[in-house]
C-alpha cells in the first residue's frame, strides 16, 4: 500500500477526536540552524479550516487504525469493516516533516489504536515523537494520545517529546463507556490521568524551584481528553458535572466535546442520525463559562437537565436571574459585568478601563464590540435604562430565540 | 497645507519624525497632507517640497500603547492612515488618557486598523504555502502570498525563526522576503508569474484534507469566516473545497440510510490478549476486590481506591481517615504532606516505619471542585460505614497486635462508634477481639494549627502518643 492511500485511511480513522488545538506550550524556534520548526508559547496557528468548519493545524492521523478493543462507537473497533493500515514509523516521521516545510501544519497529533499490549502501542508512538526530536530536531509541535495504563516510563518519555499529552475519557458516565466499550476501564484511564498530573506538577514545581540541574521536561502544553455527546443518554448536567470534575482533578487543559456522528459501518447499538451540533456547541459555551466567568456547574444547569437549545447558556442563567438586572454598567463590579449577556472578558475589561475617564453611552456599545439586542435589557447607561416592565415581560425570552432554525449551521 | 512625502509605505521613523515637528509646531490635522513616495497621492503634491520645519522648542510624551499601535496600524493599506494616526496623536497632547477610552471613536479606528494588520500578519503565517524547488538536499522553498495589508516586513521574522536551516522565499506583489541562512532579505514586489507552479507534495496534502474531514459536520460559514474567500486562491486544499461540500450531504445520507451493518466476527487478534494480574495472597486478593468497590458513592468523582499498604505480618496498623488530593491521584496513602509529617514523627518516635501497615478508615476522596483545585469534605457516616468492611478483612488479613486510630473518621471506624478524641487520645484500649487500639490525632490536624507554639507542643504529643506503639512493636518484632 502506498503511504498516500495509509494517510487517507489513517486520517479518516483520526478525524473523530475533537482536539486540533497547538496551543500553550513552551516557545520555541530553529533559529541555531539546526533542525526544523517553532512553537509560541500563545496561540497555535490554524493552518486551514476543513468544510465542517473545523482547524487543521496538526497532521492528525493513527499509527494503525488495527485495533484489540470493540468499542461500539470507535469506527475503528476490532469488528468494524473498514479497510486497515499501518504506518512505519519512518513513513510518519517523513510526512510529518514534508508537511511542515512547506507550512501546511504546526506538527503531529498522533493516537492509534491499541494492538499487541498497552506498552507495545505507547512504546511505537513514543518511538515516532522520539526520531522526530532527536533525530530530525524537529521543534515543532506534538501531541500524542496517552495508551491507559501504560508504563511509567513510557509516559515520562513522552512528556519528553510531546508537547500534550491526552487521553480520553469517552463517555461522560462510568456505565456507558462499560457498556460501549465494555474492554475499557474507566478506572485505568483515571489513573492514568492522575499520573499525568503528577507528573505535570511535578514539572512545574521543578521550574519555579529554578533549580541548577535542568528539569525533566513534561508535556509544557499540559494533557487534555475527549468526550463523546449524543451517543448515550447522558444529560448535559452529567457531562458538565464530569468536566468540571476533570478540570479540578487533572488539571486538564480542555475537555473537548464530540457530537457523535454517524460512522461507516456503524454498530446498531448506536443513534444513526445527524450529530447533535448545536447541543455541542452549547456545552463548549457552559464549559466557557465554567472556566472563564465563575460559574459553577449547578449554576448553568439544574440537576438532571439539559442546556436550552434555542439561547446560549448565559442568557438562560441571567432569565432566570431577572432580579439581579438591569446593572448599572458605568457602576457595576467585574464579577457583575461578566454576568451579563453579550459581555465578553475583553468587553469587561475595556469597559472598566473606558469607565475611568468617561462614561458609558449606548452609542458605545458597538465600539465595545458587544452585541446591542442581547445586552440591552439587562443593563442601564447614562443614556439608557430598560423599561421597568421589560425584564418581567414573559415575552423577553422570544427576543432572543433565533429567527429561522437552522441548526448546527453558521455559528 | 504642510505636504509630508515618506519614504516607503511602512516609514514608521519617516512619519514619527514629521509628526513630531508638526505636532510641536503646532500645526492643525487639517492642514497636511501626506503621501508616500512614487504612491498615488504624491502626484498632487506641490512640485517643490514645503520647507522643512524648524524644530520648536518643548517635547512632549506619548503612552507606550500609542506607538505599538501606531506601529501596527501605520502597516494598514487605508491611504487615510497616516492622518488618522496624526489627529489621534495631536488630540493625545491635550489628553493624556485618551487611548482608555475605547469608544472615543479615532482610537476605535486605529484600534481596528491594528487588529485588521495582526489577522493579516497572523493569516500569513498561517496560509504561506511553501512550494520545493530543485532536489531535496539543496531544495530552495519559494511561496507566492498576497497579503492584504503592507505586513511582508512584519510577518517574515517568524519564518525565520521557523525554517531556519534552509534557504526560501516569499514572493509578493508589494515586497519579496529572502532567507539564505543568516539574515532576511528584502527586493521588491513581483508578479504572480515569477511563482513556481505545483509542488509534488500538494496532491498528497488535498488527500490528507478531504480525508481529516467529516461530511456529517458541514459548517461551511465557520469555515468561511475563518478562512475567508480572499485566500483561497494561493492555498492547494481550496481547489477541492466545492466539491467536497457538494458530495457531503449525499455521503452522509447514505451513511445513514444504510450503515447499520450487522458487525463482522471480530478480526483475528494479531497477538495474545493482554494479560491480567493474578492476585498472589489475601491482601492483594483484596486489594483487587477494593478497587472496584461501590459500596457508596464516593467511588464515582474520585480517581481510584486508595488500598491499605506494607507488610502483610504487620504488628502495628495505622489508620488515617481518608485520601487526600496526592494519594488519590497516587494510588498510595499518606504520601502527601501529611503523609510526610507522618513519617517524621514515626522516626522520632522511633517505630520502623517499613514494618507498619498503613490504610485509611474510607478508601476514596472525597471533595467538591472548584476550578482547578479539589476541596477536601470530611466523609459522612454512611461512608465510613460502608468503608468499614474493608477496614475489618484487612485487620482479619494482617492480625495487628495494635490499631492505631489517627483523627475522629478512623476512631469511629476502629472503636465502632463515635469517639470523642479528647478523652480516650494517648492510652491502650482493648478491642473486643482481643487487640489493642491506641487512638491520637491526624497529621494533617498538626499542620492546619495556626499557631507555631501550639504546633510544636501537639506535635510532641504526637510522638509521644507513637511511642507506646514503637514500645510495643520493640516487645514483639513480628515483622522482619
Ligand atoms: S469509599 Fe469505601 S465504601 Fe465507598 S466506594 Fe470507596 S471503597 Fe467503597
Amino acid at each position: 500500500m502506498d503511504v498516500q492511500r495509509k494517510l487517507e485511511i489513517l486520517a479518516d480513522a483520526a478525524k473523530y477526536d475533537a482536539s486540533c488545538a497547538s496551543s500553550g506550550t513552551e516557545k520555541r524556534d530553529s533559529s541555531d540552524g539546526k533542525g526544523m520548526g517553532s512553537t509560541a508559547p500563545g496561540m497555535g496557528i490554524c493552518h486551514s479550516y476543513a468544510p465542517d468548519g473545523r482547524c487543521i493545524s496538526l497532521l492528525k492521523v493513527l499509527l494503525t487504525n488495527a485495533c484489540n478493543y470493540d468499542c461500539l462507537y470507535c469506527v475503528n473497533r476490532a469488528s468494524s469493516n473498514v479497510p486497515r493500515a499501518r504506518f512505519t514509523i519512518d513513513e510518519l516521521v517523513k510526512l510529518t516533516l514534508d508537511f511542515y516545510r512547506r507550512n501546511y501544519i504546526e506538527g503531529l497529533f498522533l493516537s492509534s489504536g491499541i494492538i499487541r499490549s498497552p506498552d507495545y502501542t505507547m512504546e511505537q508512538v513514543v518511538s515516532v515523537a522520539r526520531k522526530l526530536r532527536e533525530e530530525h530536531h524537529f521543534r515543532g509541535y506534538i501531541h500524542l494520545k496517552t495508551i491507559p495504563e501504560a508504563d511509567d516510563a513510557l509516559i515520562a518519555q513522552a512528556g519528553k517529546y510531546a508537547d500534550r499529552l491526552s487521553i480520553n475519557i469517552e463517555m461522560p458516565e462510568p456505565a456507558s463507556l462499560q457498556q460501549f466499550a465494555p474492554e475499557k476501564d474507566v478506572r485505568a484511564i483515571r489513573r492514568t490521568m492522575g499520573r499525568l498530573r503528577l507528573k505535570l506538577d511535578e514539572a512545574e514545581e521543578n521550574r519555579a524551584a529554578r533549580t541548577k540541574a535542568k528539569p525533566q521536561r513534561f508535556a509544557p502544553a499540559g494533557q487534555s481528553t475527549q468526550m463523546i455527546v449524543g451517543a448515550d443518554s447522558a444529560n448535559d448536567h452529567t457531562i458538565l458535572h464530569t468536566s468540571a470534575n476533570l478540570y479540578g482533578s487533572y488539571k486538564l487543559r480542555r475537555v473537548y466535546y464530540s457530537a457523535f456522528s454517524p460512522i461507516p459501518d456503524a454498530s446498531r447499538a448506536l443513534p444513526l442520525r445527524a450529530p447533535p451540533l448545536l447541543r455541542e456547541h452549547r456545552l463548549y459555551q457552559a464549559d466557557w463559562l465554567m472556566r472563564f466567568y465563575g460559574f459553577d456547574v449547578g449554576e448553568i444547569v439544574d440537576d438532571s437537565a439539559m442546556l436550552p437549545l434555542d439561547i446560549d447558556p448565559k442568557l438562560a442563567w441571567a432569565l432566570r436571574h431577572r432580579d439581579r438586572f438591569p446593572l448599572d454598567v458605568n457602576r457595576a463590579s467585574r464579577e457583575e459585568l461578566l454576568r451579563v449577556p453579550g459581555f465578553g472578558t475583553k468587553a469587561v475589561e475595556r469597559i472598566i478601563a473606558t469607565r475611568r475617564t468617561t462614561t458609558i453611552r449606548l452609542s458605545d456599545l458597538a465600539r465595545l464590540h458587544v452585541p446591542k439586542h442581547k445586552a440591552l435589557p439587562f443593563i442601564i447607561l447614562s443614556d439608557h435604562r430598560p423599561s421597568s416592565n421589560r425584564l418581567d415581560a414573559a415575552g423577553l425570552i422570544e427576543r432572543f430565540k433565533p429567527k429561522a432554525t437552522q441548526l448546527g449551521f453558521g455559528f | 497645507m504642510q505636504y509630508i512625502t515618506l519614504d516607503t509605505q511602512t516609514d514608521f521613523d519617516g512619519w514619527r519624525t514629521a509628526a513630531r515637528t508638526l505636532v510641536l509646531g503646532h500645526v492643525r490635522p487639517t492642514d497636511i497632507t501626506w503621501a508616500v513616495q512614487g504612491g498615488e497621492a504624491d502626484l498632487f503634491a506641490p512640485p517643490s517640497p514645503s520647507p522643512i520645519l524648524e524644530v520648536n522648542d518643548g517635547t512632549f510624551s506619548v503612552s507606550a500603547t500609542f506607538v505599538d499601535l501606531a506601529k501596527s496600524a501605520i502597516l494598514h493599506r487605508d491611504g487615510e492612515r497616516f492622518a488618522i494616526l496624526y489627529r489621534l496623536l495631536w488630540r493625545l497632547k491635550d489628553n493624556h488618557d485618551l487611548m482608555e477610552v475605547a469608544t472615543d471613536a479615532d482610537v476605535a479606528q486605529v484600534t481596528a486598523m491594528a487588529r485588521a494588520v495582526h489577522r493579516d500578519e497572523h493569516k500569513m503565517h498561517a496560509f504561506v504555502r511553501f512550494r520545493e524547488i530543485g532536489r531535496e538536499r539543496e531544495a530552495h522553498y519559494v511561496a507566492w502570498f498576497e497579503p492584504e495589508h503592507h505586513i511582508v516586513e512584519l510577518a517574515a521574522p517568524f519564518f525565520a525563526k521557523r525554517f531556519a536551516d534552509r534557504p526560501w522565499s516569499i514572493l509578493t506583489p508589494d515586497l519579496c522576503a529572502h532567507w539564505h541562512g543568516h539574515a532576511l532579505s528584502f527586493t521588491p514586489g513581483v508578479s504572480k508569474s515569477e511563482a513556481p507552479g505545483e509542488d509534488r507534495l500538494e496532491e498528497t496534502w488535498r488527500r490528507y484534507y478531504a480525508s481529516i474531514f467529516n461530511p456529517a459536520r458541514l459548517k461551511v460559514k465557520a469555515m468561511q469566516t475563518e478562512m475567508p474567500k480572499k485566500y483561497w486562491r494561493n492555498l492547494p486544499e481550496a481547489s477541492i473545497i466545492k466539491p467536497l461540500i457538494e458530495d457531503a450531504e449525499r455521503m452522509t445520507g447514505a451513511m445513514i440510510a444504510n450503515a447499520a451493518t450487522d458487525p463482522h466476527k471480530p478480526q483475528k487478534r494479531p497477538e495474545a490478549p493482554m494479560k491480567r494480574r493474578s492476585a498472589t495472597d489475601d491482601l492483594e486478593a483484596l486489594r483487587e476486590e477494593a478497587a472496584h468497590c461501590r459500596a457508596c458513592p464516593l467511588y464515582k468523582d474520585a480517581t481510584q481506591t486508595v488500598f491499605g499498604e506494607g507488610p502483610n505480618n504487620a504488628t502495628i496498623m495505622l489508620v488515617g481517615e481518608q485520601p487526600g488530593d496526592k494519594e488519590d491521584l497516587a494510588g498510595h496513602p499518606f504520601v502527601g504532606p501529611a503523609g510526610q509529617m507522618l513519617d517524621r514523627a514515626l522516626a522520632e518516635a522511633g517505630v520502623d516505619r517499613k514494618k507498619v501497615y498503613v490504610t485509611n478508615a474510607v478508601k476514596h476522596f472525597k471533595f467538591v471542585p472548584r476550578g482547578k483545585i479539589r476541596l477536601h469534605q470530611k466523609p459522612a457516616t454512611p461512608a465510613i460505614r460502608a468503608c468499614r468492611q474493608w477496614y475489618e478483612r484487612e485487620v482479619l488479613a494482617i492480625q495487628p497486635e495494635l490499631i492505631v486510630a489517627m483523627g475522629a473518621t478512623a476512631a469511629q471506624s476502629v472503636l465502632g462508634k463515635i469517639t470523642p478524641i479528647g478523652k480516650t487520645r494517648g492510652r491502650l484500649i482493648d478491642l473486643p477481639d482481643g487487640r489493642r487500639a491506641l487512638v491520637t490525632v491526624h497529621p494533617s490536624y498538626l499542620l492546619r494549627l495556626p499557631d507555631p507554639k501550639a504546633k510544636v507542643l501537639e506535635y510532641q504529643r504526637f510522638v509521644e502518643d507513637l511511642k507506646i506503639a514503637a514500645a510495643l512493636q520493640k516487645k514483639a518484632p513480628r515483622a522482619a
